[in-house]
């Protein structure tokens, strides 16, 4: 058999070859701080943040099948975390921080996962949405320690021992920007690997039919969790990557909304392909701002685009631009 | 020598012993059919036996090992495995990757994440020649749940096989199959378990095809084994005529060929 239609054999996969729109995109995000102005940059900062979330979170959606929505829990887990860091440890090292975040919020995905995956459907996603509302209100009541809803000021942090610039924006805008993109790019990079080893393709079988899985002697439960913490792992990475840019770690970033905001910016990309929460987190976050600066009313109009979204492209952008594509195929 | 066997097997639903006390054998390296009605406690027993559903009561010896309290996982590590009544498939996965699936567990690779399962030739030069002995080949690369119904019971089959087990049940191989259909999906199934040496137990509604490709057939009702013998024996015992098969020797009126519903 053809490496080829190896390649080609799973649907969670490009029937689009994405593969050509590697270097392009990469060309071009590499060369956007000198393009754009450094608000833009700062936004694309936040999206590439969102993606690495987003990529975490849809291992358990698009590849396990399972719909979490407490996510907040990992993304606020690692900026606390972060925050915590500078409070208490006086630590200004961004790789630090990335490191005790990952862990951190791969002790919580283990404690919450092995509650949650005894669980499929809906009660996993009331489980995960309850644990995650119990994590809320401790930052929220904890005031000495997590500040409460004032939250806790996260500064820029020194990016591989170099310390940051005096002009801040100037800072975020340019070498922030790109180690974030250094980041999501070894993020993107490792989850790909994930989903299409031999561990990722066993994660689509429980996703298609957990029982036959069992009977192939496949460890359902194990699996799950494993899933489970490796998603927190990723959404934590991101949440730690937004403190500095942020500047602040609040408990709005754990509050349940926002877990639904993970889960739309996945669906608006398309959560049945690699790319689609990626290019979803992006559009998400440009969606949102925009939104925002427009109308006190964004979240309706983010809502309305929720609803067009779904009566009308329910496979997400991805999953139009693929149905698109074959049809200009078959019509060529 | 004797593969499986239970001894004093119970298992109840409520007031419905749907599996009651039974002593059921295979021998190394046979065919064997277990037949019987709707609700005789033929899917039932592989239940028990594959580790789906635990027993009330009893024990299962499989290849000289008590077995009784391993979980699936376990069995299908000592050597069993099932297809089963309703096909079940991974849908969106190409069949390729249904039968890699299989290869990747029997050889305790799924655990790896770091390594891309496309990489490994050996499993994909294996399912594909899996596939070509079921017949499946073209549909390499095709979503599992996109091919016609008598492909998916062969895949299903196939599924199991890659496991390369030591005892293989298949539950209604045929069912939902036209009549048409039912003989080569039998002929392939049989002779590719045969030449792996694999001992196989049918579950089957299907008279023609029970007498035809089986070399022992154990008779349950309510429960209980009712006959067990060649299918000759099976055919002359009178008990057996006139609790199962009714007036029709083809067992077609009684069975109504194609069964779907649970039993």
């Amino acid at each position: 058999m053809s490496m080829d239609a190896v390649a080609a054999s799973s649907k969670v996969g490009p029937t689009v070859r994405f593969g050509v729109w590697i270097v392009p995109t990469a060309v071009l995000l590499l060369a956007a701080p000198f393009v754009i102005d450094p608000f833009q940059t700062l936004t694309l900062t936040y999206g590439l943040i969102a993606a690495i979330g987003a990529l975490g979170f849809n291992l358990l959606l698009g590849y396990t099948g399972l719909l979490s929505f407490g996510h907040s829990a990992f993304f606020g887990g690692g900026a606390y975390t972060v925050a915590f860091m500078v409070k208490y440890l006086k630590i200004a090292s961004m790789e630090l921080f990335l490191a005790g975040s990952a862990l951190a919020c791969a002790l919580l995905s283990v404690l919450f996962g092995y509650v949650c995956v005894r669980y499929t459907r809906i009660f996993f996603g009331i489980l995960t949405l309850a644990l995650s509302q119990v994590l809320w209100s401790l930052a929220f009541k904890f005031f000495r320690v997590t500040g409460g809803t004032d939250g806790l000021r996260v500064p820029t942090p020194t990016l591989v021992g170099a310390a940051p610039t005096s002009d801040k924006m100037d800072f975020l805008a340019h070498r922030y920007y790109y180690y974030v993109l250094a980041v999501f790019a070894v993020c993107a990079l490792l989850m790909w690997v994930i989903v299409h080893s031999p561990f990722g393709k066993a994660l689509q079988a429980i996703r298609d039919n957990e029982i036959r899985a069992e009977f192939i002697g496949i460890r359902i439960r194990r699996y799950r969790l494993i899933a489970f913490v490796i998603s927190g792992i990723f959404t934590g990475v991101a949440g730690a990557l937004w403190a500095p840019l942020n500047g602040l770690a609040s408990p709005d970033i754990l509050v349940w909304t926002f877990s639904g905001e993970i889960v739309f910016m996945t669906v608006l990309g398309g959560f049945r392909t690699f790319v689609g929460p990626i290019v979803g987190a992006v559009a998400f976050t440009y969606l949102k701002t925009y939104a925002v600066g427009f109308t006190v009313y964004w979240q309706l109009l983010l809502g309305t685009v929720l609803v067009a979204l779904v009566l009308v492209l329910p496979t997400g952008i991805v999953g139009a631009i693929e149905q698109l594509a074959s049809r200009w195929k078959k019509a060529s | 020598m004797n593969l499986l066997a239970t001894r004093a097997l119970a298992k109840s639903f409520g007031d419905n012993r749907a599996v009651d006390r039974v002593d059921f054998n295979v021998s190394q390296g046979e065919v064997l059919a277990l037949i019987g009605s709707n609700g005789a406690g033929k899917t039932t027993l592989v239940n028990l036996v594959s580790g789906m559903l635990p027993p009330d009561s009893g024990q299962i010896m499989f290849a000289g090992a008590d077995v009784t309290r391993q979980s699936s996982y376990e069995r299908i590590r000592a050597g069993i495995a099932r297809s089963f009544q309703i096909v079940n498939l991974f849908d969106q996965l190409s069949c390729a990757d249904n039968i890699a699936l299989s290869i990747f567990s029997r050889e305790g690779k799924t655990a790896k994440l770091t390594t891309l399962a496309g990489s490994d030739r050996a499993v994909w030069d294996e399912a594909h020649d899996v596939l070509r002995r079921f017949g499946l080949d073209r549909h390499m690369a095709v979503p599992a749940g996109t091919i016609a119904h008598g492909e998916r019971k062969l895949l299903d089959v196939a599924i199991a096989y890659a496991l390369r087990p030591k005892l293989l049940f298949l539950d209604e191989p045929t069912s939902g199959v036209s009549t048409r259909e039912k003989a080569p999906i039998m002929d392939i199934v049989t002779s590719i378990v045969r030449s792996g040496g694999i001992t196989v137990v049918i579950i089957e509604h299907d008279m023609d095809i029970v007498f035809r490709y089986s070399e022992r057939v154990v008779v349950m009702h309510q429960g209980s084994i009712l006959a067990d013998g060649t299918p000759d024996e099976v055919r002359r015992n009178d008990e057996v005529t006139t609790t199962l098969i009714g007036t029709h020797p083809s067992g077609e009126a009684a069975y109504g060929g194609t069964g779907h519903a649970g039993s």
